[in-house]
């Protein structure tokens, strides 16, 4: 199984402050994020807001570069690529994201929405564009009528299911879904769930896909990456961590999902406050501030990620734990 | 006698076309120091009704009912000097988005000194004193150097907590509170469900917890009343609900967590959407998407009826093993 797409140690900082009223500093949002994705597999990526999620997305679909790192797309280094090569990457990877009302052009028609990777991208005549659009529609369940009909005329599922059509237009490889479902009610997340697993068979996608609803994810995902202030806490296969999760915020997470059955409410072991600021992470563990494990060595030296059981974990008290 | 007693309560809001029904015939009846979980979709009416019981139906919605009392007092004859008493002092209610409904030109302090100020009076020392409390009860940290900070210096679960300290800031019986969690983290929702909870237990105040999160009601509620298009669809227990739903709604929206299906495969759906305002169907509302649908249903709108262990709005409630009951007699009927 060849991996379409790789990522190495990949970081992105951001230089902040340095005016008036901040002094200058270093805002590391994403550090040392290293993964592989097969195609037709789904990589879901969890965490808080402001544990870098979205800053991985936009560094796999190229919006920006890694400060550093390896990023490879079918094996081709996509860092710095010639332009040529990073034209046909883009087409190679392709997005969907969280809020429908805000991703899809209210000016637009449906039909030219759908028909503008390929006017970009491609050189395909009018007719055969609008060939291509109409299947796409049928794919996604779409009726032929509202091609012509503008995003407002829909409903937040039915928008959700054109942008994802409109990502699907080139063919792409992979998908990155930045939290695609989050806004829609349970009912329409089922059917759009559904659908995003039935494309992923048919055009062999690989899915980044992007969530904090840990219900979702386990139900989509095949391997789990979990971030925590720009770093990778626990990663590996999915049924491994939802299982048995060793890393104390992966059980904290786990823990703050409500269950779905009266019958096993309890006291749950709850992650004590809040997430520290980026721009002043503890040192040692950046968790050990909210970890009810914590000891000496966590507020000193920082956890390594090191295989364990069957996936990668950075806790210095994983075996204790398990 | 119960704290609050709905019988009857519409919403309508004129349109082009007529009077659009957002809230309909909603019955619904709250004992003091009880959980309540309201839930339902987006359009569902949940947040209008809690608005409705509130007095606070943004112009020109209309609201009409055969009862609406709060203990003893009478909700729909108030003049506005007298709601503008009791709202915020017996009834206080939390919003969804506490970014958006704190005023960030104010301090956190001053904005809740400013309802002790309303309702209770006293001196300043002794209303700076209480917030200070009402902050620590609400577990925020360093409360006294807390008053001091505006919304903007806070984070949103934060934020969601000074929302709350408002809200019980006069003790109040009953605590509306409007998806207080969904703007929020899975952490740091568990941790405000968790304080909700809590203060509702050792205050003794009745909570109703408005969500679309069937998760959210499982891990709090001891009633459950289930929302669809403006109407109570079903009133249950939770365990019972969760377990043998009556209403072929909520059987479905159950069936559709992923929680509920192991194993990576099709999840079962509810085909379509949720009716809006000019698309209504006659019958039962729900009748395009069930799946158990007939002539009977497509016709006529079924009443609120007493089922075993609650009530729900279907002419052929779901029994124990979730086929629909008293379907064969209809058929016969017809026949």
């Amino acid at each position: 199984m060849t991996d379409v797409l790789v990522g190495q140690d990949l970081a992105r900082h951001y230089a902040v402050g340095g005016g008036l009223f901040q002094r200058a500093g270093v805002l590391k949002a994403l550090d040392g994020i290293s993964f592989t994705l097969a195609a037709q597999r789904t990589l879901a990526v969890v965490g808080e807001s402001g544990s870098g999620k979205s800053t991985l997305a936009r560094l796999v679909t190229l919006i920006e570069e890694p400060t550093y790192g390896g990023l490879f797309i079918n094996g081709i280094d996509a860092v710095d690529p010639a332009k040529e090569k990073r034209r046909a990457m883009r087409r190679a990877i392709q997005m969907v994201f969280q809020d429908p009302y805000g991703s899809l052009n209210p000016r637009k028609k449906v039909g030219t929405i759908l028909e503008e990777p390929l006017v970009i991208n491609t050189d395909l005549g009018a007719v055969e564009r609008e060939d291509k659009a109409r299947t796409m529609m049928a794919k996604v369940g779409l009726r032929p009528e509202h091609y012509a009909r503008y995003p407002h005329m829909f409903s937040g599922g039915q928008r959700q299911r054109i942008a994802i059509a409109r990502a699907l237009m080139l063919n792409p490889e992979i998908l990155v879904a930045d939290e695609p479902v989050s806004a829609l009610d349970v009912s329409v997340q089922a059917q759009v769930l559904n659908m995003m697993m039935d494309l992923q068979e048919e055009f062999r996608l690989a899915y980044v896909f992007i969530s904090h609803d840990l219900s979702v994810v386990r139900h989509i995902a095949d391997e789990v990456l979990v971030l925590y202030l720009g770093r990778p806490v626990e990663q590996g296969p999915k049924e491994r961590l939802f299982e048995r999760p060793l890393h104390p915020y992966t059980r904290g997470l786990l823990a703050s999902t409500p269950s779905v059955d009266p019958k096993q409410r309890s006291r749950r072991s709850l992650i004590k406050g809040e997430m520290p600021s980026p721009l002043k992470p503890p040192p040692g563990c950046a968790f050990h501030s909210r970890c009810p494990h914590a000891t000496d060595i966590c507020t000193s030296d920082r956890p390594q990620l090191r295989p364990l059981e069957g996936r990668d974990v950075a806790c210095h008290h994983a075996e204790r734990i398990g | 006698m119960p704290l609050l007693e709905i019988r009857n309560l519409s919403v309508t809001f004129p349109t082009g076309r007529g009077r659009f029904r957002a809230v309909d015939a909603v019955d619904m009846t709250i004992e003091p120091g009880e959980l309540v979980g309201i839930v339902g979709e987006s359009g569902s009416g949940k947040s209008l009704t809690m608005l409705a019981v509130m007095g606070l139906v943004p112009f020109p919605g209309e609201v009409t009912a055969d009862v609406l009392r709060f203990s003893d007092i009478d909700l729909l004859g108030l003049s506005g000097r007298q709601r503008r008493r009791l709202i915020g002092k017996d009834i206080g209610m939390i919003f969804q988005e506490p970014m958006t409904s704190l005023n960030p030109c104010f301090t956190v302090g001053f904005q809740i000194t400013e309802a002790l100020k309303v309702h209770e009076g006293g001196t300043r020392a002794w209303r700076r004193q209480r917030a200070t409390e009402l902050l620590d009860q609400v577990g925020i940290p360093a409360p006294e150097t807390r008053l001091n900070a505006f919304p903007h210096q806070l984070s949103g679960g934060m934020n969601q907590r000074v929302m709350i300290a408002m809200a019980i800031a006069c003790n109040p019986r009953l605590l509306l509170a409007d998806e207080p969690s969904t703007a929020l983290d899975v952490t740091i929702q568990a941790q405000i469900l968790d304080l909700l909870v809590r203060l509702q237990e050792d205050k003794g105040m009745a909570l109703v917890l408005v969500t679309h999160d069937m998760g959210v009601v499982a891990e709090t509620a001891r009633n459950v009343a289930v929302m669809y298009a403006g109407q109570m669809v079903e009133q249950r227990d939770v365990e019972g609900l969760f377990e043998t739903p009556s209403h072929p709604y909520t059987a479905a929206l159950l069936d559709a967590l992923p929680e509920r299906s192991p194993g990576r495969n099709r999840l079962p759906t509810i085909p379509g959407v949720v009716p809006g305002a000019f698309d209504r169907p006659s019958g039962c509302l729900f009748n395009p998407r069930c799946r158990f649908a007939d002539e009977h249903c497509r016709s006529d709108p079924p009443d609120v009826a007493d089922i075993g262990s609650g009530r729900a709005r279907c002419h052929y409630p779901l029994d124990a093993d979730g086929t629909p009951t008293g379907m064969h007699l209809a058929e016969a009927d017809q026949a």
